[in-house]
């Protein structure tokens, strides 16, 4: 069965593309517009990774990473964040919410899946 | 596919610019409103990441200025003012016409960007020019040798915790190449301490890659801060390195800082298996002495696997086998030429298609065959290297030699021809060149001498440089030794070019004494003539104090030669096109107007020649006009004179056998497209010939 990958991004561009690429390498794709999205899909659905911005409105890609983190089910999923060079500060915080690594935009559709396909495995 | 989603980016720029200009009014009304000001920085945000993703890199770059104010704004080290307001929504435009740019291909108006960011940058207290990010450029690496690392990986307890299978990463390493682990499970505790979420174990990895240091650094990208992360490179395998045996286990548990080589000396004064007893004593534990013998056994593993594949990429053939076929090939290309010519000749064009396809393969066929021969000059080289220590320890010389160029290529019988003259040449340079170290240390030079042996792919030929730093050679002493040796009339005029060709003169020796190593005078004579044999040539040049380089050029095979096809009366000829300078007429004005003496005018500059008719007796008048082909053999120019020049001619050389094999002024044969055979001209010999002659 494919594995379910949920990209939370507010940008629906980034989100187009993300989950474009995704879908190419055989993932199946769960979309969410902001974290507060993001976290009532995920009590729902089981998903094996989280792709997620860091800046959002309603509930931004710290608290996303956190709110997961405390779900049973998304305890020990990979979880990739999207930052900006500028955002060093941010990766280290991100980090400490429990992110598992980050993509630095931007970034190349081949770039997103050498990360998937690292923490995936 | 890229289209598409620029053309989303746009659409969602649009709409987050429209949403931008509400905020900022808003804002203006409201400037404390931290809502207001997330809003306008997300949107900023956006707009400068995505736009980065699709390529619009002038828009990103000019967003981030305006979002690296929004971000002292959010932080309350800025004040949200109406002047900060105005820039921003300028700004906005400004954005919306780079996007609105980007369809029509339109240039936007730089000036007015670079102002907004002035004004900006003034608010926000900032100094400096405005400059766009410049891109940062990605590093390939060359490829490397492949090396071997030692990696200890050590996660942090926590490591589930942020998502991370270790496995995986593990599997990650895997790709990169040959890779042996093992896990070190010592850290595990009893089962009612342990924490299921935690992790104890950790990794010795020993991975043989040629990926470079840093594509094992990206594997760890994500844990390295919080994980215990040991890169260290263990052994690199290039070609040249030697096969001596893995270091001891004792040594790799030392390296790694799991013993002390205190330790390690006290379990090793006990004689029994180190790691058996280090074990036992308590001193390691099992899973590190485990680690350290598999990293002996995968060193050894790559090595066996690399040895195995260079085995199998080669075979060895007896070298008649490839001599039979390397003189199958050379009539092969006589017969190709045959049928070239006939079909030519039939105007037939399915014949010539034929013609021109076995042309081709066999040219293909014959490059390979030839190439098979060739072995690289290294072993040669050293050789040398246990000569020159044996001399210079003899002569009291202290002399190092230095080597370049060892995989130069050469055709197995020039390399084997081209040994004596090379020895020669090298003791040459450390009986006459080098000085004693006493010598040296007087004239400011290091006390240690150096020969530098050189080969170098020039062309069709190979150059061989033996270069010394020694004493040069004494032009004074050459033309007096040259006068009292009968070698050249007192009062002679020589260039320094002939000078020192003479020393190539038989019987000619500078040395003031006669040592085993050299001196006796037959030396560099033989070793010309040896040159000349293989149609090499081989040239001098030497400063007084400062040292000698003679640099011998030798054609990269023996077996086939360019050359020019020349006809007397109805024999044709073949000359060594290396050697060809140029080709005039003679008419027999010219002749006439010479006075009987062999000379012609070729630009201003006089060339003797040799009527080669005359030469063969070969009966028969003359054509109207002759031809001479101009030759330089030791840089000095001579004419031959033939009566048509026919063209370029690839030649397979054929021996002539024992009944013809000394000959003089002839090299060879080789059998032309229409059967008849032509014969070789030996260039060198018959210019000696001729001044012998003269004399």
């Amino acid at each position: 069965m494919a594995k379910v990958i949920m990209t939370a991004d507010d940008s629906a561009s980034v989100r187009q593309m993300v989950t474009f690429t995704l879908k190419q390498g055989g993932y199946e794709v769960v979309e969410a517009v902001d974290g507060k999205d993001a976290l009532q899909k995920l009590a729902g659905t089981k998903v094996d990774m989280l792709i997620t911005d860091l800046n959002m409105p309603n509930l931004d890609g710290i608290g996303l990473i956190k709110g997961a983190r405390a779900l049973p089910s998304c305890k020990f999923i990979p979880i990739v964040m999207l930052t900006t060079e500028s955002q060093e500060s941010k990766k280290q915080e991100g980090k400490a919410a429990g992110a598992t690594g980050w993509i630095v935009k931007p970034f190349k559709p081949e770039q997103l899946m050498a990360v998937v396909k690292k923490v995936l495995g | 596919m890229i289209d598409q989603h620029r053309q989303a980016f746009k659409e969602e720029a649009y709409e987050l610019l429209a949403e931008l200009e509400s905020s900022l009014l808003e804002l203006e009304e409201r400037p404390d409103d931290q809502d207001l000001i997330g809003r306008v920085f997300r949107a900023m945000h956006t707009i400068k990441g995505s736009g980065s993703m699709f390529g619009f890199d002038d828009i990103a770059s000019f967003t981030h200025e305006v979002e690296t104010i929004f971000d002292m704004v959010r932080n309350g080290k800025l004040q949200v003012t109406g002047r900060l307001v105005n820039l921003t929504l300028a700004a906005r435009d400004q954005i919306r016409a780079m996007l609105d740019a980007a369809d029509s291909g339109e240039a936007t108006d730089l000036q007015a960007s670079a102002e907004i960011i002035v004004g900006l940058r003034e608010l926000a207290g900032f100094q400096g020019q405005v400059a766009a990010a410049a891109p940062k450029e990605e590093v390939h690496e060359a490829k490397k040798d492949q090396v071997t690392y030692r990696i200890r990986f050590a996660p942090a307890r926590e490591i589930f915790v942020s998502g991370t299978n270790p496995l995986t990463l593990i599997a990650e390493l895997r790709e990169l190449g040959a890779c042996t682990v093992v896990a070190q499970t010592a850290g595990f505790p009893c089962l009612e301490e342990m924490n299921p979420e935690s992790c104890y174990v950790y990794w010795d990895v020993i991975l043989t890659t040629d990926q470079g240091e840093n594509a094992i650094r990206d594997v760890f990208i994500f844990v390295e801060d919080d994980c215990e992360l040991k890169i260290e490179p263990i052994a690199e395998h290039n070609r040249y390195e030697e096969q001596q045996d893995y270091k001891r286990l004792g040594e790799i548990l030392v390296e790694r800082g799991d013993i002390s080589s205190e330790d390690m000396k006290a379990v090793l004064s006990q004689q029994r298996r180190f790691g058996e007893l280090a074990i036992s004593q308590g001193i390691l534990h099992e899973g590190k002495v485990q680690a350290a013998l598999a990293e002996q056994q995968h060193i050894k593993e790559v090595r066996q696997e690399k040895q195995v594949a260079e085995a199998s990429s080669s075979i060895r053939v007896p070298a008649e086998r490839l001599d039979l076929l390397v003189n199958l090939v050379g009539e092969m290309v006589t017969v190709q030429a045959r049928l070239s010519q006939t079909a030519a000749q039939r105007a037939d064009g399915e014949l010539m298609a034929i013609a021109e396809e076995v042309e081709r393969l066999t040219a293909e066929l014959r490059d390979s065959a030839l190439n098979i021969r060739m072995l690289p000059i290294g072993s040669t080289f050293s050789k040398f290297k246990r000569l020159v220590r044996d001399l210079s320890v003899e002569l009291g010389k202290q002399i190092e030699m230095t080597t370049e160029g060892a995989e130069t290529e050469l055709d197995k019988t020039v390399i084997e021809k081209l040994n004596d003259p090379l020895v020669h040449l090298i003791r040459n340079s450390i009986d006459h060149g080098i000085e004693l170290p006493e010598a040296r240390v007087a004239a400011g030079k290091p006390e240690r001498g150096t020969v530098h042996l050189s080969a170098v792919h020039s062309g069709d030929s190979v150059l061989i440089t033996i270069a010394d730093d020694g004493a040069g050679l004494d032009k004074e002493a050459i033309r007096t030794k040259g006068i009292e040796r009968g070698i050249i009339p007192a009062g002679a005029e020589l260039s320094e070019k002939e000078l020192f060709n003479l020393i190539f003169a038989p019987g000619f020796s500078t040395a003031k004494t006669i040592s085993s190593v050299s001196g006796r005078g037959v030396g560099m004579d033989v070793v010309k003539r040896a040159i000349e044999a293989l149609r090499g040539s081989i040239d001098i040049t030497s400063v007084r104090g400062e040292g000698t380089r003679i640099t011998v050029k030798i054609p990269l095979t023996l077996a086939i030669i360019e050359s020019l096809l020349v006809k007397i009366g109805n024999d044709s000829f073949m000359m060594p096109l290396a050697l060809v300078d140029e080709c005039v007429e003679l008419t027999r004005e010219d002749v006439a107007a010479a006075h009987g003496r062999n000379l012609a005018h070729v630009r201003d500059q006089l060339v003797p020649y040799i009527p080669l008719r005359e030469h063969f007796a070969i009966p028969g008048a003359p054509p109207e006009i002759e031809q001479i082909v101009i030759t330089q053999v030791n840089g000095v120019r001579v004419g031959f004179v033939v009566d048509h020049v026919i063209g370029e001619h690839q030649t397979v050389i054929k021996s002539l056998g024992r009944a013809y094999k000394d000959t003089e002024g002839i090299s060879g044969a080789t059998i032309l497209g229409d059967g008849t055979v032509a014969l070789i001209l030996d260039i060198p010999q018959l210019v000696q010939a001729a001044e012998a002659a003269q004399e």
